[in-house]
């Protein structure tokens, strides 16, 4: 046996300096030698620990050793027949904590690049559809329908799997586009739009109609679905209401939500008004609240719309930030600055209602909480002021009420989630399923993949019973 | 797509339009809006529903050109299609047997307010209808509203037509001269400040639709918050319509101007681009 390879192939990325002014994708993608190169470090292992790793379940091993093989259909034909987007999770899974962080590989060393392999994969698919055998004929129809709810990672993987089994199904979504926070939420340099529309055409390519502009709630509501053509619905439509401080001055002008700012940047594409209609304010000096990606995503996009400076304001130290390792390194590396242990007290404005600044409380960590978590605790008489011109509050969203609020009989937690089965995503309502962040609150894209999956198992069974 | 079934005139700046869309139409009710957006690079403006008709399947929207948008919006024809047309979205105008009720209308608002107006007649008030607009050049509708109506009365604030002067001066009288129930006004946000101020004193509940600077017009991004009560409200999700009393008059329209200088930038560049000259 080769000797084991404990170092992985690195990823080619634009520099920091350069991409920090521009929206293209900050990770390149493997060459063929490196993705070959990455694949044969892998040693089979009769375990497979990594493919437990994975909420959807990708034969992991199998797919890397046609990799091995030099075998890209039959790659593409294992990775897809369990994952109906893996463009979009090569990219922005956190691998390190699911599949990679079981590797057999990590106890001695880097583990296998799963995600980078993945990505590899799929964006060789994208390019080589010639190469590929035509697809399988789509399953007899078996006159049942399902109405989805809302298109994001939960809703597509529903509307694939329930589409291979045969069912008729309607997905409806509230805005122009599909794909939820994948189009709206992740930056264009992280995640490319053209490769989520391409994922989105995969899907509809099953026989999937897509309604799009259709607010459910409000066209129709989920009973109407029920009472007409619909057997079955499915509800995805994530987390969407963002969060604010509420503390004074919190609508002065240039006070962004993460939700308002991202989504014109990037479903808007506001980086490129005037040719888009969609204005946004580039600020000189921009504050991001939050340490989450969501606040990582917000303060790179407003370096590259020319901010001079950024910071990222977070109550917390580093240790604590819920953003994945690698997002806080591409972000320190393009010169975000970390104001660390700093909590707004109030935002300050001139009398033209603008933001000028922000005023902060330094911080302390205390006792763990209940997150496990050191607590932070004021220090009294600490406050000081950030000059600013744009503030973006980062600090995570809940789910919109829209929908509990229009539909008789659905549970609901205190904090706005739909209550469903963990193994099945049934609701309490007869014939309604639901997954991904309405159920669990803000949460990834895989795991609403997962619990796309499990409902669409699930719906599959009832509908046969029906 | 959805396609433009008839475009109107209706004075130089001010066009109606009749969109098919059978869905929205089938759901539309008095006070709410729909989100449009032209093409791909557009813009998502919201436009309330000026009339809607279930069968022929469509809804019915009057603009006044301002900004790129709706100038852009202004060159389509009956026949042509624009890209997007969400709704209904927003909480519909309350409706209910208040009693007298007086509907205020400024600039382009007797589009929203005519239905508005002929819900609450169906409902058993009576409605005391003013429009007010600039000059005479700038009037439309009269006769809609007028049969929607049991009385109307016409301001111009030059005199170019009717009764000289704001829509505030009649509201004042009627207030002062019989018991008026409830008092709606919409248009643009000072006049829909003036009238609160006009009728406070009264007591008489006054509400107003708002119209903040929107996004998605769904509650998902907060661009539209305004402050009412002392409370910060979604007014996409939680309005459009509030009470008039209560709202944060000052930082409605501050908001408003958030982007000033974005829009005159591309107003220019559509001006220059379509060799317009305004
Ligand atoms: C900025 C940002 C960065 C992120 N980065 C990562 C990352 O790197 N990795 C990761 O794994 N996760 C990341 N996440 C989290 C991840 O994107 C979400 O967990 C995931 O998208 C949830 O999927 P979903 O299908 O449940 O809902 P969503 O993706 O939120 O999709 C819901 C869809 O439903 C639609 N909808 C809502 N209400 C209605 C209605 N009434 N009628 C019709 N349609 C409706 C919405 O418009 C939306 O399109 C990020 C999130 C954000 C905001
Ligand atoms: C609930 C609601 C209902 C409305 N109904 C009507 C209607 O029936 N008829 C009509 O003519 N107008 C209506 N408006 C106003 C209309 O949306 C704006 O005139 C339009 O967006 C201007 O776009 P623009 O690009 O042409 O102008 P711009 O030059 O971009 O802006 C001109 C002014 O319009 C406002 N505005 C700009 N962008 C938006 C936006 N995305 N959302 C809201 N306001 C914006 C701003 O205050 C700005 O100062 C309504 C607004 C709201 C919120
Ligand atoms: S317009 Fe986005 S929340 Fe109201």
């Amino acid at each position: 046996m080769a000797k084991l390879n404990l170092n992985r192939e690195p990823m080619p990325r634009q520099d920091p300096k350069v991409r920090g002014r521009n929206f293209n994708e900050v990770a390149l993608g493997y060459t063929p030698e490196q993705a070959q190169a990455e694949a044969s470090r892998c040693i089979q292992c009769p375990k497979r620990p990594c493919a437990e790793g994975c909420p959807v379940g990708v034969d992991i091993p199998g797919f890397i050793k046609a990799l091995q093989d030099g075998n890209m259909p039959e790659a593409v034909k294992i990775l897809k027949s369990k994952n109906s987007l893996p463009g979009i999770c090569g990219r922005v899974c956190p691998q390190e904590m699911q599949c990679e962080a079981k590797c057999s590989l990590a106890k001695k060393g880097a583990p296998i690049a799963i995600g980078r392999l993945e990505r590899f994969v799929a964006d060789w698919e994208r390019t080589n559809q010639e190469a590929l055998d035509a697809p399988a004929p789509l399953p007899q129809s078996t006159g049942k329908q399902v109405a989805v709810v809302g298109s994001g990672p939960a809703g597509l993987t529903v509307a694939a799997d329930l589409a291979k089994l045969g069912h008729r199904v309607t997905i409806f979504e509230a805005l122009h586009v599909a794909g939820g926070v994948l189009m709206y939420g992740i930056p264009e340099f992280r995640l490319p739009k053209g490769i989520v529309q391409n994922e989105v055409n995969y899907v509809t390519s099953l026989g999937v109609e897509l309604k799009l502009d259709s607010v459910i709630g409000k066209i129709s509501t989920v009973d109407e679905l029920l009472d007409s053509d619909y057997q079955a619905v499915f509800l995805g439509t994530g987390a969407g209401l963002p969060m604010f401080l509420n503390i004074p001055g919190e609508n002065l002008n240039g006070i962004y939500s993460a939700n308002e700012f991202l989504t014109r940047v990037n479903l808007m594409k506001g980086y490129r008004f005037p040719e888009y209609d969609t204005p946004v304010k580039v600020g000189r000096k921009v504050a991001v609240v939050g340490g989450g990606n969501v606040a990582m995503d917000s303060a790179r996009c407003a370096l590259r719309l020319g901010a001079d400076e950024v910071y990222i304001v977070y109550r917390r130290s580093e240790a604590e930030m819920p953003a994945r390792r690698e997002e806080v390194e591409n972000a320190q590396e393009e010169g975000i600055q970390f104001k660390l242990l700093t909590n707004p007290k109030r935002l300050l404005g001139d009398k033209e209602n603008w933001v000028t600044g922000i005023e902060c409380y330094k911080m302390e960590l205390g006792e763990p909480d209940a997150s496990g978590r050191r607590r932070p605790v004021t220090v009294p008489g600490s406050e000081f002021v950030i000059d600013v011109d744009v503030v973006i509050i980062a600090l995570g969203t809940t789910p919109n009420p829209l929908i509990a609020s229009t539909t008789k009989g659905l549970e609901t937690t205190g904090r706005g989630t739909v209550v469903a089965d963990a193994e099945t995503g049934k609701t309490v309502k007869p014939g309604v399923w639901a997954g991904g962040d309405i159920v669990t609150g803000a949460a990834t894209v895989i795991s609403a993949m997962g619990a796309g999956k499990q409902a669409a198992a699930a719906i599959d069974a009832y509908l046969k019973e029906s | 797509m959805y396609k433009i079934l008839l475009r109107q005139d209706l004075v130089p700046d001010i066009h109606l339009f009749k969109v098919e869309a059978p869905a929205v139409a089938r759901k539309a009710q008095p006070g709410q809006f729909i989100v449009i957006k032209i093409d791909e690079k557009g813009e998502r403006i919201p436009l309330t529903v000026a009339d809607w008709d279930e069968q022929e399947g469509s809804i019915t929207i009057i603009f006044m050109e301002v900004g790129a948008t709706t100038h852009r919006l202004a060159q389509l024809k009956g026949g042509d299609f624009v890209e997007n047309f969400v709704g209904p979205l927003g909480v519909p105008t309350h409706i209910d047997k208040f009693g007298t009720v007086v509907c205020v209308a400024g600039g382009f608002a007797v589009a929203p307010i005519k239905p508005i107006a002929r819900a609450l007649k169906q409902a058993g008030n009576r409605v005391i209808s003013i429009m007010g607009a600039r000059n005479k050049n700038l009037l439309f509708w009269e006769d809609e509203l007028r049969s929607a109506s049991d009385q109307l009365i016409v301001t111009t604030d030059d005199g170019s037509y009717a009764r000289k002067g704001l829509v505030t001066e009649p509201l004042q009288e009627l207030l002062e001269s019989e018991k008026i129930d409830r008092v709606i006004a919409i248009g643009p946000s000072l006049m829909m400040k003036f009238c609160a101020k006009t009728t406070e004193p009264f007591g008489v509940k006054t509400f107003v639709s708002l119209n903040p600077i929107m996004v998605d017009g769904t509650g998902m991004c907060g661009c539209c918050r305004v402050s009412v009560g002392g409370e910060t409200k979604f007014a996409c999700v939680d309005g459009p319509d509030f009470d008039g009393h209560q709202v944060d008059w000052d930082l409605l329209m501050a908001r408003q101007r958030i982007y000033l200088k974005e829009e005159k930038c591309a107003l220019e560049q559509w001006q220059a681009q379509a060799g317009h000259h305004s």
